[in-house]
């Protein structure tokens, strides 16, 4: 009995943390409707600069007022990042906002190795709480106490901050309404940097506070912001007090499940995430959120099928990357192979959140569903790799046909979340499920057969199949079912008034868009001779989307460009230099603040520019106007 | 009137919020190719009533048939597959998709093609897309966003849209909020003769007096949730109840709103 008060109390001093930071993340949303992926980056930060000055500075006050330093510090660099880059992009669509933030996220991670070196830290142990307290024959450590009665301080604190203050008052506002606010002459310019400066605070404090409990290392940033994202979506995002609750059970079914379900640990927090938002889609605490008003002056380029030229100019660029193994060598083949099967990847997940409006942040699922399909059908049941191809990608129809069909139930931002939820279960199926999927060990040695085994045929299979399925892709936008996803994204209100059955109409795209990452997935098992629970992760998921939202979300090519754009830099960044994640990192950065339609974007508004000053005659000025006669 | 003549029937429709009887009993009905106006004081019930007709909204009680069938409960767009066209109070259009391109996709739904993932979509029964922008006077816009039009326009662009399952019924509510007074009046005008035309029922919410009383071929009032009046304009403008509940209620909106039209 006493062991499981003290497994109780252990998750409770995990919560405390999580709860800071998650408090900050869900403050930073409520206000500036902008879901900060760097807000685990700041936390990470937080800890990193809480170690070097309580190494620093002697003593208890030193050790306290290192903490508080640190997290002030971090504030400051997050009014920084704020003032510099955010304020620019606040216009922009929220997943531009998400990726310059992710941008960001890489570009810590190295500086922090750079600076602190690769190696983890132990921090000092807090003076005044060194020793542990028994109870009844078991130890707590006298930290975690401290801990677990921060939490409900740092909640009271806020909540005072939110009620009794103007300042609270004034953010309270924005959370519902901030168009309102600004309209009633609030300056939102500082109200955003003060509330994403006492978000950032927030999440520093919380890692500087973790660094007598955990050593501090280059990868927490990453694992804390998981937790976080489903802390804050089963509380309910912009709510405190639902952070707090969701904070608590988060850490508690951590702390429980790894004693009642062992096999399924990592599974039961997604799990219960997924219950949550389909249950409640809006958290537990959250409020179902206002429809958003639209951005002025959104104007979109309405999508037509290529002309003859550029299908020609298409061909001619599908010819040219054929004829590469003509004077490449294999590495640059294999290398090209590896770009195609990301073309894939992209463009699938393209078909869905662009065509669909339906972001999805666990794409990588279905892609590595695909890529495990191939292992087990080619491992267990010995087929032929012909066959192997061509059934792998059912493994990723399947789980998108079952996930699919709860996610679209919900959409935004929880969307996004849900689906994150469910790659993490995928993940956490592959990485504990030892005896069949080989666990972290993986599924090794799929090679191809002899007659895709050279570099250069394996090039021409996985080009022609990108080819392929980009074409085929391609057409399904402009077929009718094309025409009706993008009428559910643009108005769901007119839709279900024409009789479209948008959640049907969703689902079917969702698992066109998982079998098509199947495919990529299936080839990248090939490809690589392996599979691992990576090949389906989170960073896989982050891939995507930036790939899709380099090339640009609102064009049809935009995905094709983004994903060769990106993973060329990627592999030769990576062979180039050690700081490949800081110059990436800086490179997104720089793409949403410069290019914030993205590279093809960019490329058709220059292109339109020139049509627009060159003399009336120019086909595409000419072609409205004959069928307006 | 006949049973074969009825296009729309509404018996006893009940709603209430609460305690609050947002809509109580109310019954009318609506012949094929007659303009019937549904109107009253803001908090009426109006919204509330039209929400119920095309089922974004499910009474408490009462029925609502369509050609006799019960559509009731029934989902907007199983609704709209029995042939109901609706215009929104705000606009609602696919604002990235062309003119023509938002005619399409209805006829694509109408054509139950929807799942067709093959075929070209730009080509889809483009003369029929033709014909209906040509029908409210939107021939010319075809190829230009949605996103890009002017209020006016979006609203013929939604009476087109309405139109392509050929319908049998019209739901508009408040089919010229937001637009120029002169708009208003070309708006009804294409409404009513395409009505006529086609012999369309149409029913409309509307906060505009001249609106109303020019283009109605019947008025139902509703006043606190019940149905208060009902008869020719005429009628209705002289009914004493009505017009105690506008001069006693009303009177300061109607004046605001209607800038020097005679009464």
């Amino acid at each position: 009995m006493a062991f499981y008060v003290v497994q109780f109390l252990t998750g409770l001093a995990s919560a405390a943390s999580l709860f800071l930071v998650a408090s900050g993340l869900s403050i930073i949303f409520g206000v500036t409707r902008i879901v900060n992926f760097a807000h685990g980056a700041f936390y990470m930060i937080g800890a990193y600069i809480a170690f070097t000055l309580t190494e620093r500075l002697s003593g208890a006050l030193g050790f306290w007022g290192a903490i508080v330093l640190a997290a002030l510090a971090v504030a400051l660099i997050g009014v920084l990042v704020e003032m510099v880059l955010l304020r620019r992009i606040y216009h922009a669509p929220e997943l531009f906002q998400l990726l310059a933030t992710f941008g960001l996220t890489l570009m810590v991670e190295d500086l922090v190795v750079l600076i602190w070196g690769p190696d983890d830290l132990v921090g000092r142990r807090a003076p005044g709480f060194k020793g542990a307290v028994d109870f009844f024959g078991q130890n707590i450590p006298s930290y975690d106490l401290f801990l677990i009665v921060l939490g409900p301080v740092v909640l009271g604190i806020l909540w005072l901050l939110f009620q009794r203050t103007r300042w609270g008052v004034l953010v309270r506002a924005a959370t519902q309404d901030r168009d309102m606010v600004a309209a009633l002459g609030v300056n939102q310019k500082w109200l955003f940097t003060s509330v994403f400066a006492v978000g950032v605070f927030l999440a520093a404090l919380g890692g500087a506070l973790q660094i007598p409990r955990d050593a501090v290392h280059h990868a927490m940033d990453l694992r804390i912001i998981v937790e976080v994202f489903v802390v804050v979506v089963i509380g309910g995002l912009g709510s405190i007090v639902g952070a707090f609750v969701a904070a608590v059970l988060v850490s508690e079914l951590n702390a429980f499940g790894i004693l009642i379900f062992p096999k399924i640990s990592i599974i039961l927090v997604f799990l219960v995430m997924a219950v949550v938002l389909i249950v409640r889609p809006w958290g537990l605490f959250g409020k179902p959120e206002a429809p958003a008003r639209k951005t002025p002056g959104l104007a979109v380029n309405p999508w037509r099928p290529l002309t003859s030229n550029e299908r020609l100019a298409s061909l001619a660029a599908l010819v040219i990357a054929a004829m590469l193994p003509l004077f490449a060598g294999n590495y640059a083949l294999t290398v090209g192979s590896e770009i195609a099967i990301f073309v894939i990847f992209a463009v699938s997940l393209h078909f869905l959140m662009a065509v669909g409006g339906l972001a999805s942040f666990g794409h990588a699922a279905y892609f590595g569903l695909g890529a495990y399909g191939v292992a087990f059908l080619a491992k267990m049941a010995g087929l032929p790799m012909i066959v192997c191809l061509l059934l792998g990608p059912l493994l990723g129809c399947m789980g998108a046909a079952v996930f699919g069909f709860f996610a679209v139930q919900l959409s935004g931002v929880y969307f996004a979340m849900l689906t994150l939820a469910f790659a993490q279960i995928v993940w956490s199926i592959a990485f504990q499920w030892v005896s069949v999927t080989g666990g972290d060990n993986g599924i090794l040695s799929i090679w191809p057969e002899i007659w895709a085994a050279s570099p250069s045929h394996f090039y021409w299979l996985a080009l022609g199949v990108a080819a392929l399925v980009t074409i085929a892709l391609r057409a399904m936008v402009f077929s009718p079912f094309g025409y009706a996803l993008r009428a559910t994204r643009d108005s769901l209100l007119r839709s279900e008034a024409i009789g479209i059955n948008a959640k049907r109409i969703q689902w079917t795209a969702f698992v066109i868009a998982g079998t098509t990452a199947g495919i990529g997935g299936a080839l990248f098992a090939y490809l690589k001779g392996s599979v691992f629970p990576d090949n389906l992760g989170i960073s896989l998921s982050v891939d995507a989307l930036v790939m899709v939202l380099l090339g640009g979300v609102e064009t049809v090519s935009g995905a094709v460009i983004g994903a060769i754009v990106y993973k060329a830099l990627n592999i030769w960044l990576v062979s180039q230099t050690d700081l490949s994640k800081l110059v990436l990192g800086g490179f997104i950065v720089l793409i949403v603040v410069v290019f914030p339609k993205g590279i093809v974007g960019v490329l058709e508004m220059l292109a339109q520019r020139r049509r627009k000053s060159s003399p009336p005659g120019s086909p595409l000025i000419a072609k409205p106007i004959e069928s307006a006669e | 009137m006949s049973v074969a003549s009825t296009l729309l029937a509404v018996e006893g429709l009940t709603k209430s919020y609460g305690g609050i009887h947002a809509v109580r009993g109310v019954s009318f009905s609506l012949r094929s190719g007659e303009i019937l106006a549904l109107i009253g004081p803001n908090g009426a019930g109006k919204s509330t009533c039209f929400d119920m007709l095309n089922g974004q909204n499910r009474p408490d009680s009462g029925h609502v048939r369509l050609l006799g069938e019960e559509t009731t409960g029934k989902k907007p767009r199983e609704i709209w597959r029995l042939g109901v066209g609706r215009t929104f109070q705000i606009t609602a259009t696919f604002a990235t998709m062309t003119v023509r391109e938002n005619v399409q996709v209805a006829l694509v739904s109408h054509g139950r093609q929807l799942f067709n993932l093959w075929s070209s979509a730009p080509n889809y029964d483009r003369s029929e897309a033709g014909r209906l922008l040509e029908l409210v006077g939107m021939g010319g816009y075809a190829d230009r966003p949605c996103g890009e039009l002017a209020y006016g326009d979006l609203k013929r662009l939604e009476l087109a849209v309405a139109l392509a399952n050929q319908p049998k019924l019209l739901l508009m509510d408040e089919p010229t909020a937001g637009m120029a007074p002169r708009e208003r009046v070309e708006l009804m005008r294409l409404t009513a003769q395409i009505a006529r035309e086609k012999s369309i029922g149409v029913l409309f919410t509307e906060h505009d007096m001249d609106v109303v009383f020019e283009h109605a071929d019947r008025i139902i009032v509703l006043n606190r949730g019940t149905l208060i009046a009902e008869g020719s304009p005429a009628e209705v403008r002289s009914n004493p109840q009505v017009q105690a509940v506008y001069l006693g209620e009303g009177l300061l909106y109607e004046a605001g709103h209607r800038e020097g039209a005679s009464a």
